[in-house]
């Protein structure tokens, strides 16, 4: 499968930081919570989950981000995948808590879209730094109850996606998803841990990616040898018990770094 | 259980380097999961490296092409991994490792010791990383010195994997013979490239790289055929083996065992698939065992 030639038809501006590429693709097999390698040519390739079947959500964070900042409308780069394993399939009449931090709403938002189509309840706890930096919030809603959080007071909770989690009655949910910075993921997976539903929660994992095909092994996490990039990006909570989850990282050459 | 170099193997698949193998809990995965006989690191040089930029790896339709560029932690970042892969893969556990010189070899090789590894293999072959693999891997006197200088300071078997970019292996091969190496591994990726033709630009970020996957079969089943005539050290066969077939065909051309790359792509337990394929295929043969099949295409004239 060779790298696919995306075009961008259209770019909205979620954040300040935060903005929404529309391409001329549509992954009609997508999975949410998978991901694409996004090749800026000349520059470097990354890994972007897929915030639509035709769109890509990015952080502007590092040399390729910037890059494809700098890309207009009618401008192209490069595509491969989707990859990876996304998030379970939702079955009618199921209830689901969506946790997400920052842009780690831009694969969780199609598995909110996802689960309205087929009749699922979703409440979502949307937490960001401030009141400008929440992603997606509509598109939650649209699906459910929104509780949001701030690190400022800027809207909703002043604090932490876990401060509304610590309030909520997990029990009720037959399925929890979760994606954000891997501190706030570690938070929310120990206070899953303790209420003991941890079987029912998904957490979508982020590592340094060389070949984003399973067969390098730059990104296999602790302890379990799996690999993020192919078993991954979307875990259970069972497969990341005593793993590196919030421990540490590794970087592109392998070396291990403190979260 | 058979013997490789002295070491003693439940099967003959072995993890390719390079694959899988830079942290301790991927390889003892492979092993224990996967049900590889064996388990090769990725190499480990004398610095870390960060390697090429990405794309480092795509899929074509008739293999891979990459150019990962030798990213490693270098050896003392690699030490517990090998420490973790040597206590819970239950299975040999070779080092793979490369330097410039033949200095920095055995530094490289020294630094390991206290892990353990159970041989070493030289990357004298990897085509895309300047100074190193197949600079030095394209020279027989470089080849022969590095093998005998890094003999000299280890006591476990040292196999050398070789480059076909060559025009003779067997060239290649007699020099790391004669340096001392337990073993010959055969082959490391071709020289190749990919340009996406929408932009013009080369597909990888090193804008060549290695083939590798079942375009290379072919190519690998001969150089291994040739080194079987030419060397008394048992030659390990790699490049494109993705079935049992393809493993009992490269034992034919004169492997004692093979190693498995690219083909993790498909799954992680494809050693033990090829294993049981080859069990059973020596059984349907009325082949007494394994050792049977090794070079039996020459005896056929």
């Amino acid at each position: 499968m060779f790298t696919l030639n995306a075009t961008i038809v259209r770019i909205t501006e979620e954040s300040p930081s935060v903005r929404t590429f529309f391409f001329d693709l549509e992954f009609e097999t997508m999975e949410p919570g998978q991901f694409v390698m996004v090749w800026v040519r000349g520059v470097d390739e990354v890994p972007m989950g897929l915030s639509r079947k035709n769109s890509i959500t990015i952080q502007k964070v590092g040399e390729a981000t910037s890059k494809l900042f700098e890309l207009k409308e009618g401008d192209s780069f490069g595509l491969r995948g989707p990859f990876g394993r996304g998030f379970s399939l939702l079955s009618k009449g199921e209830k689901i808590l969506i946790i997400a931090g920052g842009v780690g709403s831009a694969p969780l938002a199609p598995y909110a879209d996802a689960a309205c189509a087929v009749g699922s309840k979703v409440d979502t706890i949307l937490g960001a730094r401030n009141a400008d930096d929440l992603i997606f919030e509509e598109r939650f809603a649209a699906a459910g109850e929104v509780y949001v959080s701030t690190d400022d007071g800027s809207k909703g909770t002043k604090g932490f996606v876990t401060d509304i989690l610590s309030r909520l009655d997990v029990l009720l949910y037959d399925r929890i998803a979760v994606c954000g910075p891997e501190i706030m993921m570690a938070s929310v997976f120990r206070l899953l841990e303790d209420r003991k539903v941890l079987e029912k929660a998904e957490f979508s994992l982020h590592r340094y990616f060389k070949c984003g095909i399973g067969v390098c092994g730059a990104c296999c996490i602790d302890r379990s040898g799996l690999r993020v990039c192919k078993d991954g990006p979307v875990f259970s909570g069972v497969q990341l018990l005593d793993s590196e989850l919030g421990r540490y990282t590794r970087d592109a050459s392998g070396r291990r770094v403190k979260i | 259980m058979y013997t490789l170099t002295g070491l003693e193997l439940k099967n003959p698949t072995i993890l390719a380097a390079g694959i899988l193998g830079t942290t301790g809990a991927s390889l003892c995965r492979v092993a224990r999961e996967g049900g590889a006989g064996a388990v090769v690191t990725k190499s480990m040089g004398p610095m870390p490296k960060t390697g090429h930029p990405n794309p480092s790896m795509v899929r074509l339709d008739c293999g891979f092409l990459n150019a990962m560029g030798l990213p490693n932690p270098s050896y003392p970042g690699f030490l517990q991994e090998l420490e973790i892969a040597k206590k819970d893969s239950g299975v040999p556990v070779i080092a793979s490792i490369f330097g410039g010189t033949a200095a920095e070899f055995t530094k490289v090789a020294e630094g390991l010791l206290p892990g353990k590894p159970d041989a070493f293999e030289l990357n004298v072959s990897c085509p895309h990383a300047e100074g190193y693999g197949t600079a030095v891997g394209t020279s027989p006197c470089l080849v022969e010195a590095i093998t005998a200088a890094v003999k000299d300071v280890v006591n476990v078997p040292v196999w050398v994997k070789l480059t076909p970019n060559v025009s003779d292996i067997t060239c290649v091969g007699t020099a790391a013979e004669s340096g001392g190496a337990d073993a010959v591994v055969a082959i490391n990726t071709l020289k190749g490239m990919a340009i996406d033709i929408e932009s013009g630009y080369p597909v990888l970020g090193n804008r060549s790289g290695g083939l590798s996957g079942k375009a290379v079969k072919p190519v690998a089943v001969k150089c291994v055929y040739d080194l079987y005539t030419a060397l008394e050290i048992p030659i390990i066969g790699v490049g494109g083996v993705s079935s049992w077939q393809d493993a009992v065909e490269m034992m034919m051309a004169g492997a004692s065992a093979v190693q498995i790359g690219s083909a993790v792509y498909d799954r992680v337990d494809i050693f033990s698939e090829i294993s049981t394929g080859i069990e059973a295929f020596l059984q349907r043969k009325g082949y007494s065992n394994v050792k049977r099949l090794i070079g039996l295409s020459h005896e056929m004239v």
